[in-house]
């Protein structure tokens, strides 16, 4: 739930509580992005699966827009393979903010023959297909997104307004180039814009920012005891994925996860961390990389995260 | 609270830039086992005995296989007494765009030479591009000084050349400042070298975290592009009526006289609203929303200014352009202009001069300006804009020529008759 406590009649700030560290700028720039795609764009969403990213992109976007509701609606493309835990988060704050779902399933895809089951069983290379199809059929002309250009080496090259062509893919060496704070969303019918309002923080700022304004974040983030097995060098839980195998050990082990995504690709790492303070500790002390730790998906080849932006993901 | 600095790259092909950054990365221990883990074996598989740590930041596929940065990228580091955003931008010619596009929001810029070439002409470009978009602080880093056997000579040759032509530019004496490195060695980046006894100045990252980070200046005129308005039409919220937006200059207090442009209608700032609850004062980069004493129909696009210090309203503008298009600029074009939230068709009625930043001169009349060109046109706008020469005024003397066929920036625009 993103806690948005807005006293009325709060008492005034003094200029030395709004001094403006990084945070503050980061904060700006994100609430001004909001801001443009509302002004410019017909029909935008948020890209919403739970996660601490996305969460955080909401708390923003509820900024931005305070008192008026968030002018958009949310999407989640749902793997199938989710974590019970986020799923009744992502609801709990749909209800509590009144705002509007839209949810493409990839099982859907599946049972009409759209898409196939892959062979390793990975459901996140599967996304991209629905996500791109519930675009098209909703008409929504901007994306938000909440990747950052921190987590990857190809996503450091991506613009705040990404333009993708009408098969919603990326072409790094036509982006446009983005000036001052002047963002360019002009683009043609079918085309799209995926924006990242996130684009400028690190999972450092992230986790800095949800302690200093009180985000709540699913359970799964802080550590819990959960019964476990290894594979390819990770902690899988049990799940719709298939797992474990007869081969693979199950035993119960504190864990947290530090991103959120496919269960059958997102490990949990041994932690200890129970609060924001810790696992803030935790992640500055860690020689991992979030994803480095936990992602399968991103290991696939030197060129995992570009070549699947270039099919049309995120 | 730490602050924020954001910084560009800039320099010619070859001369380290990507080295650089990995070894800022590196040292600022920002980067961490499996990257590492995934340079050494793609090292390893190039044959190379260390860790190639442009590897750590060129990531696109072609970029690795060139071996050459393509497009700019952005890099994240901290240390204790500052975070810091790197737009790494590309060194080759037909890419100078991107170091328009680093640019035009650094507060610093790293300039890398190559200690055994020297100030070359894509250095004298690029820092003219630098001072053209206003960039207060150059930092001349002359690297691979370890092949010049730490020389004292030859840097202080090449230190004298560059500071002389930053002058000539317009940069005062203190804003450059010129350091000694190797970004291969990692002499003068994170800590001081001692291979370099004869330079006392500091280390690149010891520089980068203690230089000021130029606050606007307090006395700058109030300017709020108006982006989005707020009416919540929710009960609690019946007669609500804000007008959100990121302060572009100057800051505003409740109570202060204000024009919005270009109709020139009048009010006075009754409340400064935030999700937090309301400001006493807010600054330039700051999103808030502004509530007025007066009911004024006030959309996107508008511009709230302080009412004593205005800027100008025209429909007539002579502008200096960056050509970023391939697509060539002909007198009597037709294009977008993106000033603020505002976006306005306009006339190319004349080019008038192009800038040869080799010999710091210009050439009048040109027949068109080409890919990186810079230039000065006059432009005739369909509608009137409220603006400010971007000397006085980065953020409202900035715009975007747009083709209006494809959507495609062609061109950063900056209000007013400045060249370097």
């Amino acid at each position: 739930m993103t806690t948005l406590t807005v006293p009325s009649g709060a008492k005034p700030q003094t200029p030395a509580a709004i001094a403006f560290d990084n945070l503050a700028a980061l904060e700006s720039e994100a609430i001004h992005i909001f801001r443009e795609v509302a002004g410019e764009f017909d029909r935008p969403v948020i890209l919403f699966s739970g996660g601490k990213d996305s969460t955080l992109l909401l708390h923003l976007a509820i900024k931005a827009f305070w008192p008026a509701p968030v002018p958009f609606p949310l999407l989640h493309v749902d793997t199938g393979h989710n974590f019970d835990e986020v799923i009744a988060f992502r609801d709990h704050v749909v209800e509590k903010h009144g705002l509007r779902l839209v949810v493409a399933k990839v099982q859907d895809w599946i049972d009409d023959g759209r898409l196939e089951e892959r062979a390793d069983g990975m459901r996140n290379p599967l996304q991209t297909t629905p996500l791109l199809d519930t675009i098209a059929e909703n008409k929504f002309d901007a994306v938000f997104g909440g990747g950052r250009r921190d987590e990857e080496r190809a996503r450091a090259k991506e613009r705040i307004f990404s333009l993708r062509n009408s098969f919603g893919q990326w072409e790094p060496r036509r982006q446009r180039p983005e000036l001052w704070n002047l963002y360019n969303g002009r683009h043609r019918p079918g085309e799209q814009v995926r924006v990242f309002p996130l684009s400028n923080w690190t999972e450092a700022d992230v986790w800095n920012y949800i302690a200093r304004e009180k985000v709540e974040l699913p359970s799964i983030y802080y550590a819990h005891q959960r019964e476990v097995y290894q594979r390819d060098g990770m902690w899988l839980t049990e799940g719709p994925w298939g797992g474990p195998r007869a081969d693979e050990q199950v035993q119960e082990l504190s864990v947290r996860y530090r991103t959120v995504g496919d269960g059958s690709c997102t490990g949990a790492i041994e932690s200890t961390a129970v609060t924001v303070a810790d696992v803030i500790a935790e992640v500055s002390a860690s020689r991992l990389t979030e994803r480095g730790a936990t992602r399968a998906d991103d290991r696939m080849s030197e060129a995992a995260m570009e070549d699947r932006k270039r099919e049309g993901y995120f | 609270m730490s602050s924020l600095l954001r910084l560009a790259t800039a320099g010619s092909v070859d001369d380290g830039k990507s080295t650089l950054v990995g070894r800022l990365l590196y040292d600022t221990k920002s980067v961490l086992a499996d990257q590492l883990d995934a340079v050494t074996r793609a090292s390893v598989d190039k044959g190379l005995s260390t860790p190639d740590l442009s590897l750590l930041v060129d990531g696109l596929r072609s970029e690795r296989e060139q071996g050459i940065t393509i497009d700019v990228a952005y890099r994240y580091f901290a240390t204790p007494r500052r975070s810091f955003v790197l737009a790494d931008t590309p060194g080759h010619v037909q890419y100078t765009r991107n170091t328009v596009t680093g640019a035009s929001t650094a507060q610093l810029a790293v300039l890398l030479v190559d200690a055994r070439k020297g100030v070359v002409e894509q250095t004298r470009r690029h820092a003219a591009v630098l001072a053209l978009l206003g960039v207060p602080r150059l930092v001349l880093a002359v690297n691979k000084i370890d092949l010049v056997d730490y020389d004292e000579e030859t840097f202080s040759v090449i230190a004298k050349e560059f500071t002389a032509h930053a002058e000539s530019l317009g940069y005062e004496h203190g804003s450059v400042v010129t350091i000694p490195v190797s970004a291969l060695e990692g002499d003068n980046v994170a800590t001081s070298s001692e291979r370099t006894p004869w330079y006392d100045g500091p280390a690149l990252l010891e520089h980068l975290e203690t230089v000021p980070v130029a606050p606007d200046p307090h006395e700058a005129a109030f300017r709020f592009p108006v982006q989005y308005v707020i009416r919540p039409r929710t009960p609690e919220h019946l007669d609500y009526r804000g007008y959100a937006g990121q302060i572009a200059a100057g800051t505003v207090r409740p109570g202060d006289e204000i024009v919005v442009l270009p109709a020139g209608l009048r009010s006075t700032v009754e409340r400064i609203d935030t999700a937090d609850g309301p400001l006493d004062e807010a600054g330039a980069g700051t999103s808030v929303t502004l509530l007025l004493a007066d009911d004024l129909d006030i959309s996107r696009g508008d511009l709230i200014a302080v009412a004593d210090r205005q800027p100008r309203v025209t429909d007539e503008l002579t502008a200096t352009l960056c050509w970023l298009s391939s697509k060539q600029l002909k007198p009597g074009a037709r294009v977008l202009v993106k000033h603020g939230t505002r976006t306005v068709q306009a006339n190319v009625t004349e080019l008038t001069a192009r800038f040869d930043e080799q010999t710091l001169s210009s050439v009048d009349d040109p027949e068109s300006l080409d890919l990186n060109d810079i230039g000065r046109v006059e432009l005739y706008l369909a509608e009137p804009l409220g603006v400010d020469d971007y000397t006085d005024s980065p953020r409202t003397g900035a715009f975007l020529v747009i083709d209006p066929k494809d959507g495609d920036t062609l061109a950063a625009g900056l209000v007013g008759e400045r060249f370097p």
